[in-house]
């Protein structure tokens, strides 16, 4: 047996190290456990503020004691590159182990096993933890807003076949693909346009109507969000273009749009678009608020699109430009056929993060009494029968929305990968 | 060239189109808004975002309350049918811009008649249907009972945009108490901040206090100060520049209240179509051209009546049955105590 | 071809005059009917209403203006606090996400990928409406720091109390002004002669000295005042003295910065990315200790990557510092477009005024950021 040098941890007496590593990572995180789970401080004998740390001190003599180097043992080398570097790292380490520790448990058992689930009302929930029961009652009111029970098959109606619509486009025969912008962009915004007139709003074909002040919930996120996005494209389309225009007068106006729409926040656009628009109507003209703040909105993002697009068009090389020009394209043709469908290619990833952002900004719309589904959570948490489950509506929301926005951002980060190999 | 003559074409027509639009409604005389609400099928009011008795939305979206009765009998006045009406629920920030904007027709949403109200921003105020003043509410434990307790450093919970932020600060100025506003943009946000303990005290109109209180976790908590420190009379409010509509709304109400002291009911007011008494059958649409004035045919308050009831029924079915306030106080007629007297209909 | 550049000109133009022109003529015939004003004459009436937290001596016996100025100075507060603190979280987790640390880079992407897809205003609700409520009352608070305490009313911090502050603050603005004096000739010295000096110690050492030097030689003095609990009825408590930070601040400065970090760290990341492997060796082999290869090669360049889109995220987060209106935080939309459009009912000038500001706010960033860009950009020789 070779010297054993503490401060050395060595490969020789592995087994002493690793025995010592082990035992102290123990005692630090049992230190650590009992102090926060079960109020025992075990070395409650040393003055305050060296017992705090403890646990710490442990920790990171045990790891400093297996940080042995080329042990010899995969597993523990392995680990040793990816937390255990150095003493910073393994306080890092350490760190983040006790705020693993700390927050677990105790949010599993309140997600699931305090939690309550079975029952329909505010009695049945017993436990400490999450009342899902809240959520299980609402659900409806979360998903539909005040759209009336028995017709809400309108609106699952209404999505499912938007959404077989647009999946369709990925079994176009190879000879219809060229017309598949043209279906994309055209036909299946008017479909879904007169899905919604007719189906979600009815009032004809024997439908009873249900007026927009009571649609809500995540649908009608779903319903804001896919309009904005499908009019703000080519809005911010064509205010990209022009702000690159030669004609000052042409520029300078997309500019100031713009740079308008960027620098203002959207409550105060939401506030005039939906209490005081009105007023720049000729008196008794109505527009329906949806609509109104719809329009809103897609103005509103148009602006940051037409930056997204207008960094794409940046990114072509002039060269294209001169060789649709030396072909006696015009403007229009030159644009629409050569230049945009590369910038467009270059921007998809920009334009996916914008919907993105728009997506995120639709809760907004309930500051001025849409209640799409922040708003709805709203309204159920200041229910007199169930107060007090603010929490679990916001997390029930968040976690919705954290769906919706992560796998879009993961998509457009896969574009975003594919597009890059492409070019 | 010919292409940008087509475009040049198109937009002047676009452009004769909209003026010929703005010229025809110019054109528009009597009362342009009683003409687009019959053309559109519906009484477009602003009402609250939940006062429970005031104007409250079910969870099947049914709105109730006297300030959407006042609503409904526009509606059944000048559509016949009380159940045509677009709520749109106000914040008390957003509710007189968007009467003057055009967005709704009637702001009915316990709103305090002022004079800076009626005569500065546009607004015209027809009538009052509730009689309120302003109070505090404290909870119980606190063992405060009147405000002279208050003492300096105490917070206080109210709405933006409300006579109630300024009611306040002269209140707690004439005392000389040093205090906290936290003021939010709804009332159920108010509410939900006082019930948590943020502030020591929720103060609004006192049938606020006593509608929100049906709302916190614990009514029986929470006391309302005996002390009333403003007058606010609430009512209904249109837009100025319309004296026939404004006429309409206020007449609507003053129906209701008359209906009252005449004993006319919903149940009744077909027998009182026969009565002997002229102002009876008057309020009944059974003597006179009480309707002509406004365009308006001869049984527009008879079907006030039997749609929506008379003043004291509405006031009974939202207010005192839902035990918000059982007593009517000064929201009493004027025969039997109280200070609600309206000009005759006749 | 005059015509070609003239007429599409004139159609833009007689397009934007014909909407402007039909919105403010049906604004003016509305408004005549309905015997509403317009003018800004109401700015220096009484606001008489009270303003929960101000920067400035406010009551409500001062103007409308000076309302307006309390909400301004609310609004560029949390702006300022919230683009300071997402920095500084946004460069530290952005550092963390390229760290070979397994659980530090997989804690920072977690981290990351939670608090950007949850939308903002469900954030700042959670943060005011569930999770500042969990707060302890008053008089349950528990020391923190031994000085502070926080209740569900609020922080309660100690408060400064300063004598000749003003002696103070001169003392500050010459120190700032001698550091800046110093950096240049440094640099200089540094192109010219190749000297280098403790830049950063050195301009810390003047910023604290010459400040410290008034405490002995200025007649300042600082001592603080710490919150007192107060019984203002049998179960209702305050602080009094010191500073009370409200919680509406709090939330909305909590969740701004969460959020706003989380784009920040990933500028942050993608400019340390961008620069190549290769310099990093190359300076190293040129004798830098890593300090120096961190502070001389890759700082510089890492920021001019990192500089163009922060900036759009600064104005993001002064944009959306608007949400407090949803809490009660008296930032301007919540004073201004609120309480005195109310109060007034002049909506169409206090909107204009208001998105006149923000516009203002962020055009003066853009324009800074910009000029701060130029500056650190690569100088062509
Ligand atoms: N009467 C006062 C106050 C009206 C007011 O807004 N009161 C609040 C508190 S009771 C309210 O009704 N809120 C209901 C809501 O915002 O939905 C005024 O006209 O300014």
């Amino acid at each position: 047996m070779s010297k054993v040098n503490l401060l050395k941890p060595n490969k020789e007496n592995i087994n002493l190290f690793l025995g010592l590593g082990v035992l102290f990572f123990t005692l630090g995180i049992l230190d650590f456990y009992l102090n926060n789970f079960y109020e025992k401080n075990i070395t409650g004998f040393l003055p305050g503020f060296i017992s705090f740390f403890t646990p710490l001190i442990f920790g990171m003599i045990g790891l400093h004691f297996v940080r042995i180097e080329f042990s010899g043992i995969k597993k523990l080398d392995e680990l040793n590159k990816n937390i255990n570097t150095s003493n910073f790292n393994a306080a890092l380490s350490f760190c983040i182990i006790l705020l693993l520790i700390f927050s677990i448990p105790p949010l599993l058992n309140w997600f699931i096993f305090d939690a309550n689930i079975a029952g329909d009302t505010k009695e049945a929930c017993t436990g400490g933890g999450a009342c899902w029961v809240y959520i299980k009652v609402w659900f409806n009111r979360f998903m539909y807003g005040m759209y009336p029970n028995a017709e809400q098959w309108r609106v699952n109606a209404t999505f499912i076949i938007v959404l077989v619509l647009m999946g369709l486009g990925y079994f176009f025969p190879l000879r219809f693909k060229k017309y598949l912008t043209l279906y994309y962009v055209i036909f299946l915004p008017i479909i879904s346009f007169l899905l919604i007139y007719y189906l979600i709003s009815g009032g004809e074909f024997g439908l009873e109507w249900v007026e927009t002040g009571a649609w809500g919930g995540l649908s009608l996120t779903f319903i804001v969000s896919f309009f904005s996005l499908i009019f703000c494209f080519p809005i911010g389309m064509m205010l990209a273009l022009g702000r690159r225009s030669d004609l000052p007068v042409v520029k300078y106006s997309s500019l100031t749009f713009i740079e308008f729409w960027r620098g203002v926040p959207l409550i105060t656009v939401l506030f005039m678009s939906a209490v005081m628009f009105p007023m720049f109507l000729p008196d008794g003209t109505y527009v329906d608020k949806l609509i109104r703040v719809i329009a809103a909105i897609v103005l509103f993002e148009a602006a940051y699109t037409a930056e997204v697009i207008r960094g794409g068009l940046q990114a072509l090389p002039r060269g294209q430009y001169d060789a649709a020009k030396s072909l006696g394209m015009g403007y229009w043709r030159l644009h629409l056929l050569v230049i945009l469908p590369q910038a467009l290619k270059l921007v998809i990833p920009g334009i996916a993060n914008t919907f993105l952002a728009l997506v995120k900004d639709t809760p907004l719309i309930f500051v001025v009494g849409l209640l799409e589904l922040a708003g709805m959570l709203g309204l159920a948490k200041t229910n007199p029968k169930w107060l007090g489950f603010s929490m679990e509506g916001y997390v029930f929301a968040g976690i919705i929305f954290w769906i919706i926005c992560y796998s879009m951002s993961k998509y457009s980060y896969n574009l975003e990968l594919k597009y890059k190999t492409d070019r | 060239m010919f292409k940008y003559l087509k475009q040049l074409t198109s937009l002047v027509a676009m452009v004769a189109v909209l003026f010929t639009f703005t010229t025809e409604t110019m054109a528009a005389k009597k009362s342009k808004t009683l003409k687009n609400t019959q053309k559109k099928g519906f009484v477009r009011c602003g009402v609250s975002q939940g006062l429970p008795g005031f104007s409250n939305a079910d969870a099947a979206g049914n709105w109730t309350g006297v300030d959407v009765d006042v609503c409904r009998a526009v509606a059944a006045a000048v559509l016949g049918d009380a159940s045509k009406v677009k709520y749109t629920p106000l914040s008390a920030k957003e509710r007189f811009t968007a009467l003057t904007s055009g967005e709704i027709d009637i702001l009915s949403r316990n709103t305090t008649w002022t004079l800076s109200r009626d005569a500065d921003i546009g607004l015209t105020f027809v009538g009052v249907n509730f009689y309120d003043g302003q109070g505090f509410m404290v909870r119980k434990s606190s063992g405060i009972t009147s405000t002279s307790q208050f003492k300096n450093g105490i917070s206080a919970c109210t709405n933006i945009g409300t006579t109630t932020e300024l009611n306040m600060r002269d209140f707690f100025n004439s005392k000389g108490i040093s205090y906290t506003p936290v003021a939010f943009e709804k009332a159920d946000e108010v509410v939900a901040a006082y019930d948590a303990g943020r502030c020591d005290t929720y103060t609004t109109d006192k049938s606020g206090l006593a509608a929100q209180r049906t709302k916190m976790s614990n009514p029986d908590e929470h006391i309302v100060l005996p002390e009333t420190i403003s007058k606010e009379p609430l009512g209904p409010v249109v837009r100025q520049g319309d004296s026939v509509w404004e006429d309409i709304v206020r007449w609507s109400l003053n129906t209701m209240i008359e209906a009252e002291e005449y004993g006319i009911t919903s149940g009744n007011a077909d027998m009182m179509k026969t009565s002997d008494n002229p102002a009876i059958k008057r309020l009944v649409g059974a003597e006179g051209e009480m309707g002509a004035a406004f365009g308006l045919d001869n049984d527009w308050n008879y079907r006030i009546i039997t749609q929506v009831g008379n003043y004291g029924e509405s006031y009974k079915r939202n207010i005192a049955d839902t035990g918000i306030l059982p007593d009517r106080g000064p929201n009493e007629l004027w025969t039997k105590g109280g200070i609600l007297y309206v000009p005759p209909s006749r | 071809m005059k015509l070609k550049k003239i007429l599409p000109q004139f159609l833009t133009l007689l397009f934007i005059v014909l909407i402007f022109g039909f919105f403010t003529m049906n604004a003016q015939e509305n408004m005549d009917t309905r015997g509403i004003e317009f003018g800004f004459g109401f700015l220096k009436q009484e606001a008489s209403f009270d303003i929960q937290f101000s920067l400035i001596d406010y009551d409500g016996s001062k103007s409308y203006a000076r309302a307006y100025l309390v909400g301004l100075l609310n609004t560029l507060l949390v702006s300022a606090i919230g683009i300071i603190l997402c920095t500084i979280l946004g460069v530290v987790i952005g550092v963390a996400r390229l760290s070979p640390n397994y659980l530090i880079n997989r804690t920072a992407s977690v981290y990351i990928e939670f608090f950007r897809n949850i939308p903002l205003l469900l954030q700042i609700f959670f943060w005011y409406f569930a999770a500042l409520r969990a707060l302890p009352m008053p008089e349950d608070a528990s020391l923190l720091l031994g000085t502070s305490y926080m209740t569900i009313k609020g922080l309660y911090t100690p408060a400064p109390i300063w004598n000749n502050f003003d002696v103070f603050l001169i003392s500050l603005i010459i120190s700032l002004i001698l550091i800046f004096f110093f950096n240049r000739y440094a640099k200089r010295k540094q192109e010219e002669a190749g000297i280098q000096y403790p830049k950063f110690l050195i301009s810390l050492g003047i910023f604290l000295i010459i400040p410290a030097l008034t405490f002995i030689f200025g007649g300042v003095d600082l001592q603080w005042s710490f919150p007192e609990l107060k019984q203002l009825a049998k179960t209702s408590f305050t602080y009094e003295g010191g500073v009370g930070i409200p919680p509406e601040l709090i939330a909305l400065t909590l969740a701004l910065t969460l959020y706003t970090a989380t784009f920040i760290a990933e500028n942050v990341r993608a400019g340390i990315q961008g620069i190549g492997k290769g310099q990093k060796e190359a300076a190293a082999s040129i004798g830098l200790t890593p300090g120096q290869v961190l502070k001389l090669v890759i700082m510089p360049q890492a920021l001019r990557i990192i500089i163009p889109p922060t900036t759009n995220q600064y104005l993001n987060l002064t944009k959306n510092s608007s949400l407090a209106a949803a809490i009660a935080y008296p930032d301007l939309v919540l004073v201004f477009a609120g309480t005195a459009m109310m109060q007034t009912g002049r909506a169409i000038e206090i909107v204009a005024i208001t998105m006149a500001t923000y516009l203002t706010i962020s055009l003066s960033i853009s324009l800074f950021m910009n000029w701060y860009n130029k500056s650190i950009a690569i100088k062509e020789k």
